[in-house]
């Protein structure tokens, strides 16, 4: 049995089969999911925020969807990931209370931000679960590359 | 204005800020107790420097389902509050006010009616209300709540809208964190504050704390 490694709010990690990555009730921030098919070489990123060019005091690049997504893309490769074959599943974004504010919807910013990064890296988004206004755990599987949603109240999805 | 970043404000600020939390916790905890006549008491308030990514586990599990109820801080201060509560707290809450036998409540439920859940938004009301005004008082701000917004999810997913707000504003979030509770089966909640950066200058500077 592997472990089951848990990725916190800004932050990411890099695994190989047997072990599988989580992160836990994702709000407005992205659980993303990041699989080479080949070396089943796993990555997963938490990140909170679209934009670090946007915000001042930035120490962390793993809190942002565009620093963030390039630091796991850059951690895969030294894996040993083959930087053709990385694919994407993205989780999360959600509007946890439904303020009218559209400033306030940074869920929606997050998952735009996410998909913008990894099309800019040329890494295919093969599947998300986005919006809406419920919170999220994420689960990705090194062996099959299966992105597991679980919810309150909700079925289990696998995407 | 000066922009002090946060770790000024903590270390030089700290005993003014604990008393700000703990006079409009005060005020709010009094409400609900009035309000509901029942019997609710109040921890210390704690005023707490942490990183931004360690808000979603503040509550302990991140799993754990939890009442959020998120309010908008306007007028002369910008900002929002976020008082949340575990669900035995919301289900005792919502009974005494809608005068229901709370030992008839599956306690653990994360079900609440549609009726059950104007309550908790208007519950939310009252103790931020309550808590605003205590600070109006203190500090001749006007500071008046918006509408009231609620969520019932897991903790870490509704903590990730203060985190997310602080993370803004930079890698630290200053926390006024006040427990409110009563161990034989009253309400277990507490309060975040969370004004914007300039904020905090314009709260000291009303209060005679010179920055």
């Amino acid at each position: 049995m592997g472990r089951m490694i848990k990725v916190g709010m800004a932050d990411l990690n890099v695994c190989k089969p047997p072990d599988n990555l989580t992160t836990l009730g994702l709000g407005s921030c992205i659980g993303i999911a990041l699989y080479d098919p080949s070396t089943k070489v796993t990555g997963l990123a938490h990140i909170m925020l679209p934009d670090s060019t946007q915000i001042r005091n930035n120490t962390n690049v793993e809190k942002f969807a565009d620093t963030g997504i390039q630091k796991l893309y850059e951690d895969m490769i030294k894996a040993g990931a083959n930087r053709s074959r990385i694919v994407a599943k993205i989780a999360g974004g959600a509007k946890m209370f439904q303020i009218a504010d559209s400033n306030m919807n940074v869920g929606e910013r997050n998952a735009l931000a996410s998909k913008a990064k990894l099309k800019q890296l040329g890494i295919r988004l093969l599947a998300e679960d986005t919006g809406l206004n419920y919170g999220r755990t994420v689960e990705i599987y090194s062996d099959t590359g299966d992105y597991v949603i679980k919810a309150v109240g909700k079925p289990v999805k696998t995407i | 204005m000066a922009n002090l970043s946060l770790d000024e404000i903590t270390a030089k600020y700290l005993d003014v800020l604990s008393e700000i939390g703990n006079i409009g916790a005060g005020n709010a905890t009094s409400a609900i107790a009035n309000m509901l006549g029942m019997k609710v008491d109040m921890s210390v308030p704690h005023v707490e420097l942490l990183q931004v990514e360690k808000i979603g586990s503040l509550l302990g599990s991140e799993e754990d389902i939890v009442v959020g109820i998120l309010l908008g801080v306007q007028v002369d201060i910008d900002g929002s509050m976020m008082f949340l509560m575990d669900l035995p707290s919301a289900h005792r809450l919502v009974a005494k006010m809608m005068m229901q036998d709370v030992s008839d409540v599956d306690l653990e439920s994360a079900e609440f009616t549609e009726m059950e859940q104007s309550a908790i938004q208007e519950i939310g009301n009252i103790i931020a209300g309550a808590y605003l005004n205590a600070l109006s008082q203190l500090t001749n701000l006007t500071l008046t709540p918006t509408v009231p917004y609620l969520s019932i999810d897991m903790a870490a997913s509704i903590l990730s809208v203060p985190a997310i707000m602080f993370g803004m504003q930079g890698d630290q979030a200053l926390l006024i964190k006040t427990d409110m509770g009563d161990d034989d089966g009253g309400i277990n909640g507490f309060f975040i504050l969370m004004p914007e950066n300039d904020s905090y200058v314009k709260i000291l500077s009303a209060l005679g704390v010179p920055v």
